[in-house]
């Protein structure tokens, strides 16, 4: 047992850090919310030579994945710096592709992974009617994907054993209608989101098929976990992003003559979401070691709802200012909302727990 | 970027250590639970029980063979843990002893205080209380008044202690005395002082906790004798030594993540044997995921440990968790027993008592968030 990152890995989410630092995120996010997205994949690219997309998809399709803990490593600073785009979205179908290609059905793999590796793709996914009935930035990604029907939430396949190349098995309850997976048209306007940044479609039916049957429902469950184990770690790092600035504005922010940091009523909100912050952290890594439905849905509930809690904070904490959308905390208050319901609802989550416990020998 | 995994799995070597433990305990933890250990009855008991860990050398794992422990390091402690709150084993009546004074005397003892003072404690023949507070120092310790005065060949202390818990029933204590009251701050002039709970000159009046029973007293000192060897670290010094103690209170041992997993476990049990209630769902979930959320941060602070680091104020996370947690499981579990909540002869009503006590002991969850505030986050002091 060395539950610990390596140096290397830290070194990693620093160099994300500071290449992101750089890059400006808040007016790329405000763009990206414009319906102007130059920057924001001007930004992808950047990322994806990081080699962040790259750790989603295996060698043979030109990644160098699948790492779950690099992953998770990885979204915790794109969501530190309130990145926009279907970040999630893009390493959940690249493990769809990934997981459809280990239950020998590799063609759509070849035809879509390298892009999505290399950035030159960016993808959206959606398992309608639930748990995910929208498309995230479906308007402008290249590769939009639908799974229809979606896996059952509660019935977890990802607690069970990897599938066996050589067999095919799908380890997935067998469905009456046999899923699948397509390719789907260009979406009508998108619906607003809480989230100025993020555009939410429901994609049209048809479109091309890519794949049929009970392994697509298999690959999808596989998607939901990685989607969940991803949202949680950018959660995490929304929710270090809004109290460290907090922490910054009441160290300097002074009222009665002393900064209002020094105010114990103050000083205990934050000490409450540092100790929110801090173990959810150690539930998102050790999901991503374990990669077990249980944990994941653990880290996804533990860390959005810290974020969420967080971000409650330091809206209260900052007074008025905080509730302005033109101050740049707001970029972070409005992503931690959306992340909190997004891809597995802390209800849903709560239910895929306790359910995987109750199957647990 | 080829990286060296994280790892959550133990090794063959770990593993047979667990195995090895869940045997023993399957086959000798008692079959039906003991008195409480708050009462005399469940106080001998309790130590009887102590004995016998010891016997097989399970009381101390983690100490030195010398001592009665089996080197076992931290990992092997955790498994341990993990497997004899699972088992549902009694409740350690020796824990004020192993788990606050032990690692003052590793740090701050000397060879000649180790070799006298840990075996009996490891066997639970001298069982400790903790005497730190007084009646005019809880949360602000520094200010405390009782005396340490010199004398030949050791000290005469008085004064009165309070809050000292398992002093009802205990053998010995350990706490801080002001040794030199000339001192220009109240931290300076403190001694860490062990003394004998039957010594002439010390009198020991029981307080009834909310339930009625005996889990703490109130220490009166009348120039109670304590020889220099019962001295640990430098006089004048008591302040930096009792701090190694409060770390380790909050850090690591005081509270395994084994005790908090099992205690879930039963009460997803009793969920269930209750019919599933829905609006205790997300209750049980939480104290599932709470549990999990524990043992990983324990085993991120172990790996830590191993790898150099020392305990720092990270601990006042740990404490402030585990102490709300552990009143959030039990309430839960009360809730859950309906009409039976409010009957004293569960499994859950005592464990629920203790638990009330969880955020005022060791440091005050208030005091814990003002070390939160301004050693992790860098706060400017303020008024308390």
């Amino acid at each position: 047992m060395r539950f610990l990152l390596a140096p290397e890995q830290r070194a990693f989410a620093d160099s994300l850090d500071a290449m992101l630092t750089a890059a400006d995120t808040p007016s790329v996010v405000r763009a990206w919310g414009r319906g102007a997205p130059m920057s924001g994949r001007a930004l992808w690219s950047r990322i994806a030579e990081a080699g962040v997309f790259a750790l989603a998809v295996p060698e043979a399709y030109e990644g160098m994945g699948p790492r779950p803990v690099e992953l998770a490593v990885a979204f915790v600073e794109l969501g530190r710096h309130a990145v926009p785009g279907p970040l999630v979205e893009t390493v959940a179908a690249a493990t769809l592709l990934t997981e459809l290609a280990a239950r020998d059905d590799t063609g759509p793999a070849k035809r879509l992974l390298p892009a999505l590796a290399s950035g030159a793709s960016t993808a959206t996914l959606a398992l309608p009617p639930t748990p995910v009935p929208y498309a995230l930035d479906a308007d402008v990604a290249d590769v939009r994907l639908a799974v229809s029907p979606a896996p059952e939430v509660p019935a977890d396949p990802a607690d069970a054993p990897a599938p066996a190349h050589a067999t095919g098995a799908t380890g997935a309850p067998q469905s009456a209608t046999a899923a699948e997976l397509r390719l789907a048209p260009p979406p009508g306007p998108p619906r607003p989101s809480l989230d100025p940044a993020r555009r939410l479609s429901p994609l049209a039916s048809g479109g091309e098929l890519l794949a049929t049957g009970p392994h697509v429902t298999a690959a999808a469950a596989r998607a939901l976990t990685t989607a969940r184990l991803v949202t949680a770690a950018q959660a995490l790092g929304v929710g270090l992003a809004l109290l460290d600035r907090t922490v910054a504005y009441v160290k300097q922010r002074t009222q009665f003559g002393v900064p209002i940091g020094s105010f114990q009523a103050v000083k205990h909100q934050l000490a409450d979401a540092e100790l929110a912050l801090e173990f959810a952290r150690p539930l998102v890594l050790g999901a991503a070691v374990t990669m077990t439905g249980r944990d994941v849905a653990a880290a996804k509930v533990t860390a959005c709802e810290a974020a969420y809690a967080t971000a409650r904070t330091a809206l209260q904490l900052h007074g008025a200012i905080g509730y302005t959308a033109e101050y740049d905390l707001s970029l972070w208050l409005t992503r931690a909302r959306a992340l909190r319901t997004a891809w597995g609802s802390p209800d849903t989550c709560r239910a895929a727990v306790l359910s995987a416990t109750a199957a647990r020998p | 970027m080829d990286l060296p995994p994280m790892d959550l799995d133990f090794t063959p070597d770990e593993e047979a250590f667990r195995a090895g433990a869940r045997a023993w305990l399957s086959t000798h933890v008692p079959s039906a639970p003991l008195p409480s250990l708050e009462t005399e009855e469940g106080f001998a008991a309790h130590r009887a029980w102590e004995a016998e860990l010891a016997a097989d050398r399970w009381s101390v794992v983690n100490w030195p063979a010398a001592y009665g422990g089996r080197d076992s390091g931290i990992v092997r402690w955790l498994i341990f843990e993990e497997e004899y709150y699972a088992a549902g084993a009694p409740g350690r009546v020796g824990q004020n002893g192993v788990s606050l004074l032990a690692p003052t005397l590793f740090e701050h003892g000397t060879e000649e205080q180790r070799a006298r003072v840990l075996p009996p404690m490891a066997t639970g023949e001298v069982v400790w209380a903790q005497a730190w507070s007084e009646p005019e120092a809880g949360s602000d310790l520094a200010s405390l008044r009782s005396r340490a005065v010199r004398t030949d060949g050791g000290w005469l202390l008085s004064g009165q202690k309070t809050w000292s818990s398992r002093a009802a029933f205990a053998d010995r204590a350990f706490g801080l005395f002001r040794s030199d009251p000339d001192v220009p701050k109240p931290h300076q002039g403190l001694t860490y002082v062990m003394f004998d709970l039957r010594a002439p000159g010390v009198t020991v009046r029981p307080i009834p906790r909310l339930d009625g029973k005996p889990a703490f007293a109130e220490l009166f000192l009348d120039e109670v004798f304590v020889p220099d060897q019962d001295v640990i670290g430098e006089p004048g010094q008591g302040w930096r030594v009792a701090m190694a103690t409060a770390g380790n209170e909050r850090g690591l041992t005081l509270r395994s993540p084994g005790r908090f997993l099992a205690a879930a476990d039963r009460l997803f049990a009793l969920w269930r044997a209750q019919g599933s209630p829905a609006g205790a769902r997300d209750r049980v979930a939480d104290a599932l995921i709470g549990a999990r959320a524990h043992q990983l941060f324990t085993y991120a602070a172990a790996s830590r440990h191993l790898d150099g680091a020392s305990l720092g104020p990270e601990s006042s996370l740990n404490k402030v968790f585990w102490s709300e947690y552990d009143i959030a499981l039990t309430e839960t579990a009360l809730d859950l027993l309906g009409d039976e909540g409010e009957s004293m002869d569960t499994e859950w009503a005592e464990r629920y008592v203790f638990a009330l006590a969880g955020p005022i002991y060791a440091g005050t969850n208030e005091i814990q968030r003002d070390i939160i505030a301004e050693r992790l986050l860098g706060l400017p002091k303020g008024r308390r």
